[in-house]
């Protein structure tokens, strides 16, 4: 009953007029970024960040359109894919396998029109997921002291290289870099500078949303300029758009079971969206055997991957919003918004500002069903913008990224700080190391600190303090207070060093469809 | 050839003994706690330094670098962004996106005719979005033409 009177006030935020304006916007947005190649929804929503803020939307408001465009992104996703065999973004790769065979036989809208289902199976399965788990998890959250947190955000970054990045001491170095960049500024606890060099931009710290957007969008232009926007070619033909309804049933199964796998594998902290998709391909593949032919073109190849990574889309949420733990790139751009807004998600969230998370639940099912009215039946729209070449696209979308900003500083030092990250960025591809884990180290970084400092306070110094012991006067010897720091450190552990032997295990998606 | 993460390697330790004496640089305060201001810095500085002798080490293969040209233009769309950053301020949005998205443009798919209408419709309907649909105050021309 408490749900119900929770998803009540939820509604009553998500339908004025205005929030369901910005939720249909943002769909509509979200599914345009998603479905241009080189952009998905990570720099989708980087680059529209600094203009929502600048806009002055209220928390409520300015969530609600960057989930929109987020869950549209993840939608959008697979259009390229289907028509064109270039994923619109990284979660979207597994789409190809089947959908561009699909396509070549001249299934390509059925190929859609089972995709978007998909999706939205997915992400309704994961919203709903994150209206039940994320209540839960948020109340043992609360018991959470500074040394499960420290061991937490251990957790998130030594699994957020994952089985995505091909060198874990690469995954390691960002990881570096990104907590490094976040100690620039103002100690929080003494008000001592560090590391500025006597330069007074840097007092602040570096912004956030100016690395995100240098690494993400102009790190982007760079590839396109070295690519000479070869990646934008012409696709396959996409006929009369009909409801392939036989298919549609016999995949019920198919959707479920991926949107199980998916979901899971999106609450996991750094798993994300691409190895919800990944394992639901591969799960489903086992299932169906031989007989299945996936790879071929067949229609189950195409709704596995989108369920699943439509449904980690929404289970990376839970993570975020309970932790304040981003279990995704673009989560961890989400989070960036929310802290910007003088949001820090974590348990408290749920009792402070229900408002804000029953409000963002409520507007995500609406999202749903608009983005399913935008995906089945206008589907043909969108494939029309596929044909905007990228010599409009790059530098239409670079200058965005300059005036988002400059309109939230209007200092060039933050424009020449963004052109650094964007080169920073770009080489930083070319060596395979992973820019996510920068993105979250910057935004956690303070965070991480704090909670090492505090418990050390608590502890007066004692570092078995970190790992659940605490020194008790007297009988003179150390408690076990808890088994939270030490399973989540050893899970952390356990989650840097498993992608290592599992990488020679599981092969590369691309090894499947050959 | 395994040069690139060698290097790379290389500059790492260099950064990671650098941001070492950045956080010898901090000053203590009065107010203290038993980790102190440098503790964190140096634990990260160490990891990092961890991480660049394995790269040195153990090197991935070369990525595949771009050739003299598209580094060359690479290389222009940097300084022309570089320029823009300066130029926004006092020459106002029209006339400095009009020509850096052209250049931008010109060098994803090098011919002047598209890019420069790239540059022109880029620059006039992102100036309209911005100001008219989202309310930005952005300054149109340079402060002296308009008086």
């Amino acid at each position: 009953m408490e749900l119900l009177s929770n998803l009540a006030l939820g509604f009553s935020v998500a339908l004025t007029p205005f929030t369901l304006f910005l939720a249909v916007a943002g769909c509509f947005l979200g599914t345009i970024i998603g479905a241009l190649p080189g952009l998905g929804p990570s720099n989708g929503v980087a680059i529209l960040i600094p203009l929502a803020f600048s806009l002055g939307l209220d928390a409520t408001s300015a969530l609600v359109l960057m989930t929109a465009v987020y869950y549209g992104a993840m939608y959008g996703g697979r259009i390229s894919s289907i028509l064109l065999n270039i994923p619109g973004d990284e979660p979207a790769l597994m789409t190809t396998l089947d959908g561009y065979p699909m396509a070549k036989a001249g299934r390509a809208g059925d190929a859609l029109v089972l995709s978007g289902f998909a999706s939205f199976f997915g992400a309704l399965f994961a919203t709903i997921g994150l209206m039940l788990l994320a209540p839960l998890l948020s109340r043992i959250a609360y018991q959470f002291g500074p040394s499960e947190y420290f061991a937490l955000y251990l957790l998130a970054f030594s699994t957020l290289g994952g089985i995505a990045s091909r060198n874990q001491a690469k995954a390691a170095l960002a990881s570096c870099i990104g907590l490094g960049i976040a100690m620039i500024g103002l100690d929080n606890q003494t008000g001592m500078p560090r590391f500025t060099g006597g330069n007074l931009h840097l007092m602040d710290g570096v912004d956030f949303l100016v690395a995100i957007v240098g690494l993400f969008a102009v790190a982007e232009v760079f590839v396109f300029i070295e690519s000479h926007g070869r990646e934008s070619s012409i696709g396959v033909k996409l006929g009369k758009v009909t409801l392939p309804v036989r298919d549609l049933t016999k995949g019920i199964g198919t959707m479920l079971r991926s949107s199980v796998i998916g979901f899971i594998a999106g609450v996991l902290p750094g798993a994300g969206a691409s190895l919800g998709s990944f394992l639901a391909y591969m799960g489903e593949k086992n299932v169906q055997g031989e007989k299945g032919g996936f790879g071929t073109g067949v229609p189950k190849g195409v709704m596995a991957p989108e369920a699943g990574n439509n449904a980690a889309a929404g289970g990376a949420l839970v993570p975020m919003l309970t932790l304040g733990v981003p279990g995704s790139g673009t989560t961890a751009v989400l989070l960036a918004l929310l802290l910007t807004l003088n949001i820090t998600p974590g348990p408290t969230l749920f009792t402070d500002r229900p408002d804000v998370v029953w409000g963002l639940i409520a507007s995500l099912l609406i999202a749903n069903f608009v983005l399913l009215a935008m995906n089945v039946p206008m589907v043909k729209m969108f494939v029309h913008i596929l044909s905007v070449p990228a010599w409009v696209l790059l530098p239409g979308v670079m200058m965005i990224s300059f005036v988002g900003i400059y309109s939230l500083s209007g200092s060039y030092f933050d424009l020449l700080l963004m052109i650094f990250f964007g080169i920073v960025g770009w080489m930083f591809r070319k060596l395979d190391v992973p820019t996510v884990p920068i993105i979250l180290g910057i935004l956690l970084g303070n965070h991480m600190e704090d909670a090492l400092r505090r418990a050390m306070i608590l502890s007066d110094g004692d570092w078995r303090f970190l790992f659940g012991f605490r020194w008790h006067s007297s009988p003179g010897e150390y408690e076990f207070y808890s088994a939270i720091p030490s399973s989540l450190l050893v899970l952390a552990v356990a989650g840097f060093v498993a992608p290592i032997f599992l990488r020679r295990v599981i092969k590369k998606p691309q090894a499947v469809s050959d | 050839m395994k040069l690139s993460d060698r290097l790379f390697g290389v500059v790492v330790i260099l950064g990671a003994l650098a941001y070492t004496a950045g956080a010898f640089q901090i000053q203590a305060s009065f107010m203290s706690d038993p980790v102190g201001s440098k503790t964190f810095p140096l634990m990260l500085a160490g990891v990092a330094a961890i991480c660049g002798l394995i790269f040195v080490f153990r090197p991935d293969d070369d990525p595949a670098w771009p050739g003299r040209m598209t580094l060359g233009n690479i290389v222009i769309a940097v300084l022309v962004m570089v320029a823009y950053a300066h130029a926004l301020k006092p020459l106002g949005f029209l006339i400095p996106t009009a020509i850096c998205a052209a250049i931008l443009s010109f060098q994803i798919s090098p011919r002047p005719l598209p890019a420069a209408i790239t540059g022109l419709g880029l620059s006039i309907g992102l100036f309209l979005i911005f100001k008219y649909a989202l309310g930005l105050g952005l300054q149109p021309l340079p402060k002296a033409w308009l008086g």
